[in-house]
């Protein structure tokens, strides 16, 4: 069975469809890119995914739970074992070093292990940066910092919401290398990006347009570039 | 984490310690000063010279009971033979002065008309030569200092030479017969009547007003009550109470024999009624009531206004809280939004605002503790011109305060928190 099935879900706010009867399903392991016009609900997808929300309509399986059916704190639990969350805006809490945002979410998970913690930003390269704080680092490290802290706890689903959309090119490079790695370690990915770039190196994309699948295409190409 | 929060927020966690601290300090004081005023007054009353006053035993009871303000009517007296024993009793030194009363109802008549009044017999200056060889000038000129003297002069019963008796009118008499000092009344009682010569009109503002002053002997004769008296009132300086004084008060046979003797020797006010009543046959002499009680009520309605002042000075500082608290959750929201997000539970997320502000609200509140207790010397030394003491079990009171006031501040910051959706905060819309 896949990881994560979305059966004829939508997103209602008023009269307006934010997500439009969507059906999909990501197996395991997935490298998946979303893709679409500015508001088209790429976010609202990801939310749903990423159980911080629920749908209007429609069932959300994801590792054989219908997150429909959970409570807040049944979300929160799920949040916290099964995915980790790559934010644009980064959200690293400013007044904690670079490691301490990363044991945070040690923290709310089991318990925070500094030696852990550090190999998690080794990872991504920023080893010799973890005692500073969030505003003595560059977007690109920030950025780095945030997957840390969205892998430290082996989540299932690693969700990305343009996670490139701050960076410079350098840094996207950076991004999609850890991601290229993420995905030959097994970790199934979710990116939603505006970036060409980033949605042509996944190995599906998916087009959203007014909160409908438009498109959605294998990428012949996947791990040739 | 929470070190965090108070390096990072360091202005709006000052605010709350401040806002928790003048809260406290207000609590603080009101409740200090209010602990300890209710002894402070009740010293100063005692010291000033309790008044006692003697009644017969039978019309003690009667008084208590039916509150009849003449107990004589019911035919108990004292004797009068027996006052100058006040005098010779352990604390003789510290009765300062003493006056027997005996009253009599009678008719008043002078040239505008006639009035039913009560006529008490007194001394006003007696001249006293004790069986010690003693002298002592006493009576009502020295118990009634109130009394304001509107026409006329006091009584002099050393000085007064005239063929009428003297006496002494109450303004309220004076007023509807249209008495004047120097005039000629009479009055008249079942047993006979008297001219009296008026040296004086009084006011006294209570039912005195309503009365005359004679001399002892006078109403005696008149009453037909030579020899008696139907109370004495005596001033005397006093130690002021302590617990084993409250406990003789009670019942001086509960004491143990080395508390009795410390009693009887100390200038307690019980002490000198106790020994009063071992002076004079069949009395009951007992502290005036009358000054305590108006000011135990004054101090009833301090105490109730302390009190709304707490309550209010404490409502102050839940709303200040309400606010500093929920503005800095809601400067927080994308924060404590992704802790949400990265598995943070609501209880979780509570507890960690909730000890922030504990944090500072204890922090506040004993910066409070003490400024209150500063604010309760103040009020001490401007009120009452001594120091408060420092009431021990004012601060767990004042603790469950602050933390009541802090959690009832902190309600509406974690009810906007429990309801913070991580998805609304973090994809910034
Ligand atoms: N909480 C909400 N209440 C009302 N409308 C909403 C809400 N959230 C999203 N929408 C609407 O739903 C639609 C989809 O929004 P969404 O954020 O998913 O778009 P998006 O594809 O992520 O856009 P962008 O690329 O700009 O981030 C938009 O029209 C948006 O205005
Ligand atoms: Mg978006």
């Amino acid at each position: 069975m896949s990881l994560l099935q979305l059966k004829n879900i939508s997103k209602i706010y008023g009269e307006l469809k934010a997500l439009d009867d969507i059906s999909l399903e990501v197996e395991n392991g997935e490298w998946l890119a979303i893709m679409g016009p500015s508001g088209s609900g790429k976010s609202t997808l990801m939310n749903i995914i990423g159980c911080m929300d629920k749908p209007s309509l429609g069932e959300v399986i994801l590792d054989g739970r219908d997150i429909a059916k959970e409570s807040d704190k049944g979300l929160t639990e799920i949040r916290r074992d099964k995915i980790g969350l790559i934010f644009q805006q980064f959200h690293l809490v400013n007044y904690l070093t670079a490691v301490e945002n990363v044991m945070v979410a040690q923290y709310y998970h089991s318990m925070p292990d500094e030696k852990e913690a550090l190999e998690a930003l080794e990872r991504v390269g920023l080893k010799d940066r973890a005692k500073h704080l969030p505003s003595q680092l560059s977007g690109g490290e920030q950025q780095r910092v945030c997957i840390a802290r969205a892998l430290i706890n082996h989540p299932e689903i690693v969700l990305a919401d343009e996670p490139t959309g701050n960076l410079d090119e350098a840094n996207e490079n950076i991004v999609i290398d850890i991601f290229k790695q993420l995905h030959k370690e097994g970790t199934t990915l979710i990116v939603v990006t505006h970036d060409p770039e980033v949605g042509e190196v996944a190995q599906r994309m998916i087009v959203l347009d007014h909160g409908r699948i438009k498109e959605n295409t294998i990428n012949k190409n996947f791990g040739n570039t | 984490m929470i070190k965090g929060a108070f390096t990072r927020q360091w202005k709006k966690m000052i605010m709350i310690a401040l806002t928790v601290a003048l809260g406290t300090s207000l609590a603080t004081a009101m409740l200090n000063v209010m602990m300890d005023v209710s002894d402070k007054v009740n010293q100063e009353l005692k010291t000033y010279g309790a008044n006692i006053t003697v009644v017969p035993k039978s019309a003690s009871v009667m008084d208590s009971l039916y509150e009849i303000e003449n107990g004589a009517d019911d035919g108990a007296y004292l004797k009068e033979s027996e006052l100058g024993n006040i005098k010779t009793i352990f604390w003789a030194f510290n009765i300062v002065d003493f006056a027997p009363f005996i009253d009599t109802k009678a008719t008043v008549s002078a040239d505008s008309g006639e009035k039913e009044i009560t006529l008490v017999g007194t001394w006003f200056d007696h001249h006293l030569e004790l069986p010690t060889g003693e002298t002592l000038n006493t009576g009502v000129r020295s118990l009634r200092t109130w009394w304001d003297i509107s026409e006329g002069d006091w009584l002099s019963e050393q000085t007064y030479t005239g063929t009428e008796k003297p006496c002494m009118v109450g303004e309220g008499i004076a007023k509807t017969l249209s008495v004047k000092s120097g005039d000629i009344i009479t009055v008249s009682t079942t047993h006979g009547s008297e001219r009296l010569y008026v040296a004086g009109i009084f006011s006294s503002g209570d039912t005195a007003d309503d009365e005359i002053y004679a001399s002892l002997d006078t109403v005696q004769a008149l009453s037909d009550k030579d020899g008696l008296l139907s109370s004495i009132e005596v001033s005397a300086l006093t130690t002021p109470d302590n617990e084993l004084a409250i406990k003789a008060a009670k019942d001086p046979g509960s004491l143990t024999i080395a508390q009795y003797e410390t009693w009887y020797c100390t200038a307690y006010v019980s002490s000198i009624c106790y020994q009063i009543q071992e002076v004079i046959t069949d009395s009951v002499a007992s502290p005036v009531r009358q000054v305590a009680d108006s000011e135990g009520a004054i101090l009833e309605k301090t105490h109730l206004l302390m009190v709304l002042i707490t309550i209010l000075s404490l409502v102050g500082s839940a709303l200040g809280i309400t606010n500093l608290v929920t503005a800095s959750v809601m400067e927080r929201s994308s924060e404590i939004g992704l802790l949400k997000a990265i598995g943070a539970k609501n209880g979780a997320v509570s507890a960690l605002v909730l000890t922030e502000v504990m944090i500072t609200g204890i922090v506040g509140a004993v910066i409070g503790y003490f400024a209150g207790f500063g604010f309760a010397q103040i009020i001490g030394q401007t009120v009452f011109g001594s120091s408060i003491e420092m009431k021990l079990f004012v601060i767990p009171i004042v603790a469950v305060l602050v933390i009541a006031v802090v959690l009832a501040g902190s309600l509406p910051a974690i009810r906007m928190l429990l309801r913070l959706r991580p998805a609304e905060v973090l994809h910034g819309r």
